[in-house]
């Protein structure tokens, strides 16, 4: 009798430990808020502005914004995000990265609010946001930030400094060039490795718009398959980084922070080598590897959630500085306005 | 079968031809055994050294109560905390009752025939199913809903707490079960026959005997469960999961986080900064693991003085 009680009693302290764990964290969750707040203040990188827009009061907003999509848009998304959330302390805004299909799918469904992507909606994308009565008129399409692709070597490559678009595609096709003098004779008949980032990835997508290698279907050819594929871009600058006969591709912001230890090769696509960098994006040299990054929403949305109109609001007007600290390029001025303008009638007056 | 004659006087007692190959087979498959445990520690033990050393110099106070931030310095693990605490909660709360019932049932009242028989292997065979099916699924159904020709069978429920912790629940369920099975299994015979013997119905014999002796067991089993749902990630982020949420968790029908899709989110992350979060991230995770078993490890103890 004694002993099943004393078992009963471990069993509830069992239960009282897991639930005591939950409680600490909440408190200690609660314990911090003033902590925070002092956090905020010094912070040079807090991008708000004045709270007021147009007629439209951040402060006052309340509610949650969705947004999903595009792991490349992700990092900005998430910046705006961040800094919306602290000057509109009445709004949730939360930020997923399932990728850009993803994200428009969930759009579609009326899942989320925001679709980050980092090309445009495509005609099939398009279908199924109507099917689902997100009519494509409806559709508010704002660019956020440019992204630019660098085309990266070894140290040890000598010879590669420059590359011409036709070479590039000729490298990258399937069944294309397998020595660096089928490229160019006077490079040097050794195999090239490839390295690319994986299939569902968006800068795989984007490389094969710009280089046109989207396959049979477009009477183009594909992009080649016999070379290493991964999702992370560590993986590749790995594998090329110590082989000089390699070479591979990701994105500018990558290759700006951990891809600095490769070589960028410079592209020429009709108008001289052009070596990538924020101003060459930017300026629209660096043809054809730079590209736009877009947030979508749709009419509806704006009208009647002003959460969002908010947040889309704030997000263009800290699009500039937010992308550019986190590695992208960020948007003209002249660009800037037209997106704006886009969302300026949803504004109140 | 006529013995050697002995070389000496003195009887050798080492063995000869066959017999010491053998010996001395034996004697070296102990450090071929010590090999392969090595082999296994060794990876751990490397595995661990490196998150310590790029993880410990970030974990601090700030970085637990810190919301996520596009700054590497300034993120932190505040409201995935929170979400796998909810997460995890409510996972407990939703699997264990169920997985102890159908363990209960499978060996005390359940029938011995085939359709136990096909229970038993369909629930083994579910404990092999990977995370990400179990993310479709509660993607398809818990998230989304469903619905039969306007018959709603199972409302639509959103990327919520609610959500994650159904699929996360279902996960665990045949580990748990199994586990359970196995702790009830047992418990000797004698103690089920007396206590019915003396007149104690068959509830009233697991209540009070089965269960008791069995606790230990199906805790470990659970422990371990839930270990591995704290660490899951691909199904969370199938059903949608966010990975910036900057706000704390107050019931279980909000969007959320975990930590670990905040490392996963961190080691897709170009700059270095962020991996040394991720790091930090881990051992967070791993303390939270160890601590759990390490929980689960003295309850098993003390009922096992008994």
């Amino acid at each position: 009798m004694l002993r099943t009680m004393k078992k009963t009693r471990w069993a509830l302290l069992f239960g009282a430990l897991v639930s005591s764990v939950a409680l600490g964290a909440a408190a200690c969750g609660g314990d911090d808020d003033d902590d925070d707040d002092g956090g905020e203040t010094p912070g040079a990188t807090t991008a708000a502005t004045a709270t007021k827009a147009g007629g439209l009061d951040y402060t006052k907003l309340s509610g949650d914004v969705k947004v999903d999509g595009s792991s490349t848009v992700f990092p900005i998304s998430e910046a705006v995000a961040e800094e919306f959330t602290k000057v509109a302390k009445g709004v949730q805004a939360k930020v997923a990265l399932s990728g850009t299909g993803g994200g428009f799918e969930k759009f579609c469904r009326k899942e989320i609010d925001v679709s980050d992507a980092s090309r445009p909606i495509n005609q099939k994308e398009k279908d199924a946001c109507a099917a689902a009565g997100i009519p494509n008129a409806d559709l508010v399409e704002l660019q956020v930030a440019i992204d630019a692709l660098t085309v990266v070597i070894s140290p040890q490559n000598t010879w590669a400094k420059c590359m011409t678009t036709a070479q590039l595609t000729k490298a990258f096709q399937a069944g294309g060039a397998t020595k660096w003098s089928d490229l160019d004779p006077s490079w040097p008949a050794e195999n090239i490795k490839f390295y690319y980032p994986g299939a569902d990835s968006g800068t795989f997508d984007y490389f094969k718009e710009a280089l046109k290698l989207r396959g049979e279907a477009s009477k183009e050819p594909s992009h080649r398959s016999d070379g290493t594929s991964s999702e992370d871009d560590n993986v590749l600058v790995r594998g090329i980084e110590g082989d000089k006969n390699a070479i591979g591709y990701f994105g500018l912001a990558y290759y700006l922070g951990e891809g600095k230890k490769l070589k960028a090769v410079e592209v020429d696509g009709g108008k001289g080598c052009v070596a990538p960098s924020f101003d060459t994006a930017l300026n629209g040299t660096y043809t054809p590897l730079s590209r736009p990054l877009f947030v979508y929403t749709a009419a509806a949305i704006l009208k009647e959630k002003q959460a969002v109109l908010g947040f889309l609001d704030f997000y263009l007007k800290n699009t500039q500085k937010l992308s550019k600290e986190v590695g992208y390029v960020s948007l003209p001025d002249a660009l800037l306005k037209t997106q704006q303008d886009k969302l300026a009638a949803y504004l109140p007056k | 079968m006529a013995l050697a004659p002995p070389q000496s006087d003195q009887i050798s007692l080492r063995a000869q031809g066959r017999v010491a190959r053998r010996q001395a087979f034996s004697r070296l498959s102990r450090y071929i055994l010590l090999l392969a445990t090595l082999a296994g520690i060794g990876v751990l033990a490397v595995l661990a050294v490196d998150t310590m050393v790029r993880g410990l110099p970030v974990l601090d106070w700030q970085f637990i109560t810190s919301y996520p931030s596009r700054n590497a310095v300034d993120a932190g693990l505040r409201s995935s905390l929170l979400g796998t605490v909810w997460v995890m909660g409510t996972t407990i709360i939703l699997a264990i009752p169920v997985a102890i019932g159908t363990a209960v049932f499978l060996e005390e009242f359940a029938p011995k025939g085939r359709f136990t028989s096909v229970v038993r292997l369909n629930i083994a065979n579910l404990a092999g199913v990977p995370s990400i099916i179990y993310g479709i699924l509660g993607l398809t159904v818990f998230v989304r809903g469903v619905e039969l020709q306007g018959v709603t069978l199972f409302p639509a429920l959103g990327t919520t707490i609610l959500a994650g912790s159904l699929t996360l629940a279902l996960m665990i369920l045949p580990m748990t079960v199994i586990a359970s099975v196995e702790a009830i299994r047992q418990v000797p015979p004698s103690i089920r026959d007396g206590s019915l013997a003396l007149g104690a119905t068959r509830l009233q014999t697991v209540r009070h005997h089965t269960l008791p002796g069995a606790l230990p067991g199906i805790m470990t089993g659970t422990i371990l469960a839930i270990s591995r749902a704290a660490g899951e990630t691909a199904a969370l982020i199938m059903i949608g999961a966010f990975a910036f949420i900057a706000f704390d968790n107050k019931s279980v029908n909000e969007d959320f986080t975990t930590v670990a899709i905040q490392i996963y989110n961190w080691t897709t992350r170009p700059q270095e900064a962020f991996r040394a979060n991720a790091s930090a991230g881990i051992i967070v995770l791993m303390v939270m693991v160890i601590g759990l078993n390490l929980v689960a490890v003295l309850i098993r103890e003390r009922f096992r003085r008994k």
